[in-house]
């Protein structure tokens, strides 16, 4: 009993004198490997050395399913760390978690630090706002979908490589001249769910689900059954049967086909970038995302995906000013516009943009900003300011499968998005309950 | 009159079964406990708060065509990867037996496949048969079969089932030979002088005395086919396309853990539990009367 005690005197001197001696310890988990991961640790250095009152661990904790899931557990045995990074589609599931997470601008607030949602562009923290207009979580790596185009295959189609896509109509001519060329595969997509109806909805300003998508509240219904998804839908099913739209998987599989050079058109966020660049022995391009021309409201604005920083709650005073500094840090301009320019992900500041600007940046590697502007080209409307949908990972999954129907040619696009919806409407209903 | 070793007495047999008694309840009983207890409640992911909804868990699951579907695929799921591991397994084992030479080189290569973890396996078969690189799929190509398990239900079935045999044949293997190697060759020799040929002596003589091994390979691979195939769906089909390869356990992990639907999750487990130890009482009532021991 007595060593017992002794030791643990020994040991509660031992660790605060190792608090007292080094910096706040600010633990950052997050969901990043290879270069990004790597791009991430830089950052992480680079804070750590401009200033001495804090440390930032960054701990990887496999993909972005497994680093929720990791930051779930971890908050239930009270192991919580100080800052998670949490894909878009978890973001309804943080937002209920009220006695979980601590919101950014309080944060912010708490421990007086400069934090001006003004800087910020609209269309990226707009995901991430209350509807009261308060940021919750600070946007981390945020992209969004555009056409990637490769211009020899154009080229080889007997294809002017500047023919006009920037309507839907034009790509299905495009696709028919394609196919008529001998093209194997005309065009294919990543994350059909994402690319195809989340943005198609935003894009043609029509709402996704109802309540603002999610945004005012739990009740929240799926409308992605509506006239233009399906008609949307109808058209790549059409597509699909005739072998111009080539279906490689859930996720990002069709990538390898478009860096390969199989593919002629493939749309894909817009952090391809980097691996194109690397890969592809062809000359390729970036176009803005197709819309469908005659639906009023379009090109609206296309809505981001990728993840922000939540911070958690049930830490000391002292570390909350760590994670301020921190995240003001991420935020500054020159770390903004170099992680910008390194990933493709789109600066989640104005100023950073800017910068990246006025460096010359987007002249060097055209293309490259077509993103940020189809990101900003208009002031987001209630449709397309993003999506706040609780079990909305699954929800995809679902939609997945109902794609797949449609694909293989065993359901209409209608019934497709019809059972999606109804199929989504009940992960909803549970997910309200257990928010309540 | 069997011959029984017997204890005087309660406490001494009970310490020598405390320490499996021990482990059963903390690593079996006590999660059981649990999924059965959360199984009737819609929990918050974060554990923040519980909504009491009895068997409403129960009900929204079996009110869901979907997850009704989901028994039929497991059951064609399981009942192929049992009697393919099996059947293949028992083949191997027969040819193995009767090798004079080189028999255990040709066993040490058999056995190599059981050492891969399933998720690793999943990935192999996915390699070999995927659509843009696979070279099972590009010969495919070549003899004019367009491969195309990402759309195709029945391919992926297909895969998803070769894909989690294979390791299992391994383990099959073994214990076929050891079970043939272990019945007498006087009996198969008498039978021989009789003029019964292989396939007669097989039939009457081999294979039923080869049943206990063969029941207990069936419960074992049941049980794995209901509960280790989890890494291969997961690496190659994910459940789909659309739900051809969603068997009850890839089910609760996907409510589970990508949902974070804790409650349907919990409520799967219990209804998994029960299949399978409804199935276990069957096999050991009806099926185990046809073994000879």
């Amino acid at each position: 009993m007595k060593l017992q005690t002794s030791m643990l005197a020994f040991a509660a001197v031992a660790t605060t004198a190792g608090t007292a001696s080094a910096q706040t310890e600010v633990e950052f988990w997050h969901a990043f490997t290879g270069r990004l991961g790597e791009l991430v640790a830089e950052q992480v250095e680079t804070f750590n050395a401009s200033q001495s009152d804090y440390v930032v661990t960054a701990s990887h904790k496999g993909n972005y399913s497994e680093t929720l899931n990791a930051g779930i557990a971890a908050f239930r045995a009270g192991e919580q760390p100080d800052i998670l990074m949490v894909f878009e589609v978890g973001t309804a599931t943080m937002m209920a978690a009220k006695g979980a997470v601590k919101p950014v601008y309080e944060v912010m607030e708490e421990a007086g630090a400069e934090f001006d949602q003004d800087a910020f562009i609209g269309s990226v923290k707009g995901y991430y706002t209350s509807s009261d207009g308060q940021m919750l979580s600070l946007p981390f790596n945020s992209s969004t979908p555009v056409l990637w185009v490769n211009r020899d295959a154009l080229s080889a189609a007997g294809i002017d490589p500047d023919t006009d896509l920037s309507t839907w109509q034009k790509v299905g001519e495009t696709l028919d001249a394609l196919k008529a060329a001998g093209q194997e595969c005309p065009m294919t997509t990543a994350w059909q769910s994402w690319i195809h109806l989340e943005n198609l909805s935003a894009y043609h300003n029509v709402p996704f689900a109802t309540k603002d998508n999610g945004f005012s509240g739990t009740d929240t219904e799926l409308a992605l059954n509506g006239p233009v998804q399906v008609q949307h839908i109808a058209q790549m099913g059409e597509w699909a049967k005739d072998g111009k739209f080539i279906y490689a998987g859930r996720r990002n599989e069709g990538g390898a086909n478009f860096r390969a050079g199989e593919c002629a058109l493939f749309t894909e966020s817009s952090a391809g970038y980097a691996g194109i660049k690397a890969e592809a022995e062809f000359d390729f391009e970036v176009r803005p995302l197709p819309y469908w021309e005659g639906v009023e409201g379009a090109p609206q604005n296309t809505i981001i995906g990728g993840a922000s920083l939540w911070v958690m709650e049930g830490q000391s005073d002292e570390e909350y000013k760590g994670v301020a500094a921190f995240l003001n840090f991420l935020s500054s301009v020159d770390i903004q516009a170099k992680w910008h320019q390194d990933t493709g992900y789109l600066p989640i500041t104005t100023a950073a943009g800017e910068k990246t600007k006025e460096m010359g940046f987007y002249d060097e590697n055209p293309g490259t900003d077509i993103a940020v502007m189809q990101m900003t080209a208009n002031e987001p409307t209630a449709n397309s300011k993003g999506l706040r949908l609780g079990s909305f990972d699954q929800i995809r999954g679902i939609i997945d499968e109902e794609l797949e129907g449609v694909w293989s040619g065993d359901k209409t696009a209608q019934e497709a998005m019809d059972s999606a919806a109804e199929r989504g409407n009940a992960l909803l209903r549970r997910f309200e309950q257990s928010a309540r | 009159m069997e011959k029984r070793v017997t204890f005087k007495g309660i406490w001494l047999p009970l310490l020598l079964v405390l320490p499996q008694l021990l482990i059963t309840a903390v690593f079996f009983f006590y999660p059981a406990g649990q999924a059965v207890w959360q199984s009737l409640f819609i929990p918050d992911p974060f554990g923040l708060s519980m909504q009491w909804v009895g068997l409403g868990n129960f009900e929204y699951l079996l009110s869901d065509k979907y997850y009704r579907a989901s028994f039929q695929t497991t059951a064609v799921f399981s009942i192929l990867v049992t009697v393919v591991s099996m059947g293949v397994a028992l083949y191997l084992a027969v040819l193995a037996d009767r090798l004079i030479k080189g028999s255990g080189t040709y066993r040490t290569l058999l056995i190599w496949p059981y050492a891969v973890a399933p998720a690793v396996a999943g990935v192999l078969w996915l390699f070999m048969f995927n659509t843009r690189v696979g070279v099972v799929a590009w010969y495919l190509g070549v003899l004019g079969y367009d491969w195309n398990h990402v759309l195709n239900e029945g391919e992926a079935m297909g895969l998803v089932v070769v894909a989690s045999s294979w390791g299992r044949i391994s383990y099959n293997f073994l214990f076929f030979l050891a079970g043939l190697q272990a019945i007498p060759k006087s009996v198969i020799e008498a039978a021989a002088i009789d003029g019964a040929r292989f396939w007669m002596r097989f039939r009457t003589i081999v294979f039923p005395l080869l049943s206990p091994t063969t029941f207990f390979l069936l419960v074992v691979n049941i049980v794995y086919a209901f509960f280790e195939t989890f890494g291969v769906i997961h690496t190659i089909t994910s459940g789909g396309p659309q739900q051809a390869t969603t068997i009850l356990v890839y089910k609760v992990f996907a409510d589970g853990f990508v949902g974070q639907d804790l409650g349907s999750s919990a409520a799967q487990s219990v209804i998994l539990l029960l299949i399978v130890s409804v199935l276990t009482v069957v096999q050991f009532k009806f099926v185990e009367r046809r073994v000879h021991y």
